[in-house]
């Protein structure tokens, strides 16, 4: 397999659905490729640190707000 | 002093915190408000960043967080439970941010997609540095925020969109194609190539010198 080649799969393989025959040839590649495994692996890891929801915390003035006005329109719809 | 109409409220938001989604989306829809708050607190960090991803723009995420939770109250007796509540609220989240984007793009002050960007091209990438060891823990909280939305931001936004659905979010690539009215394999080279440009993106701050 080709570097081409890998980044073409990369996105299967990263996301588990690449098939088995494709993927034994990939990880083979990346035994013997070091840029490619840099690319899959820091690829992984950006997914990673997009997914930690403790970074994306919702402001507390954002949230007084959400309910203020949740509290209203529920207050209108039971008069 | 326990019969007090606060003590009341907070007696049934302690219940609430209990529930499992179906018995809060069963009780909420029965007309409980406590039940309906719970199901906002479950969900409103979640929607804001959704909201955020989509937009680009801390102003139009709170929009979108108050539009989607008053369009969801509105239209709870709509839900049908046969997929979970907070997949049907996603879909309104991903309607109300995408509708923010439309408003903009035809004010022209953003483009919805970047018709620069050949989708079916070969992406390639350009850095092969590895990374620091542990990057999250190389930035305090709101600097690595600023990164990863700089970063972010910096994608065209139906990229960003489907990143987010499909990475953060979890959701299909079939899912996120129904929602965004794109074809699967359009989805796939999206999110290829979102990956790719927040990769290299990010490899200019955690790389190792």
């Amino acid at each position: 397999m080709r570097c081409k080649k890998v980044m073409e799969e990369l996105s299967d393989y990263l996301d588990g659905v690449l098939d088995a025959a494709l993927k034994e040839d990939l990880c083979a590649h990346l035994s013997k490729c070091h840029h490619c495994q840099v690319v899959v692996d820091t690829t992984r890891k950006t997914i990673d640190l997009y997914c930690d929801g403790e970074v994306f915390p919702l402001p507390t003035d954002v949230h007084e707000r959400l309910h203020s006005v949740i509290r209203r329109k529920c207050q209108q719809q039971t008069t | 002093m326990s019969d007090s109409p606060q003590a009341a409220q907070v007696a049934a938001a302690q219940a609430a915190r209990a529930r499992d989604e179906a018995t809060l989306v069963r009780e909420a829809k029965a007309g409980s408000y406590p039940a309906f708050e719970e199901l906002v607190n479950r969900y409103e960090k979640k929607i804001y960043r959704l909201g955020l991803n989509i937009t680009g723009s801390p102003e139009d995420a709170e929009d979108v967080l108050q539009e989607t939770f008053l369009k969801a109250y509105q239209h709870l007796p709509d839900f049908r439970e046969d997929s979970r509540f907070y997949t049907w609220l996603v879909r309104i989240g991903v309607n109300e941010g995408l509708m923010k984007l439309r408003r903009r793009r035809a004010d022209k002050t953003v483009p919805m997609d970047d018709p620069a960007v050949d989708e079916e091209g070969a992406a390639m990438p350009r850095e092969f540095t590895d990374w620091k060891p542990n990057p999250e823990q190389l930035l305090a909280q709101s600097e690595l925020r600023q990164v990863l939305d700089n970063a972010a931001r910096s994608l065209p936004p139906i990229f960003r969109t489907v990143f987010f659905l499909r990475d953060v979010e979890g959701l299909s690539t079939a899912e996120t194609a129904e929602l965004l009215d794109l074809t699967e394999s359009a989805v796939k080279a999206r999110l290829f190539r979102a990956r790719l440009q927040l990769r290299e993106d990010l490899s200019k701050v955690f790389k190792k010198a």
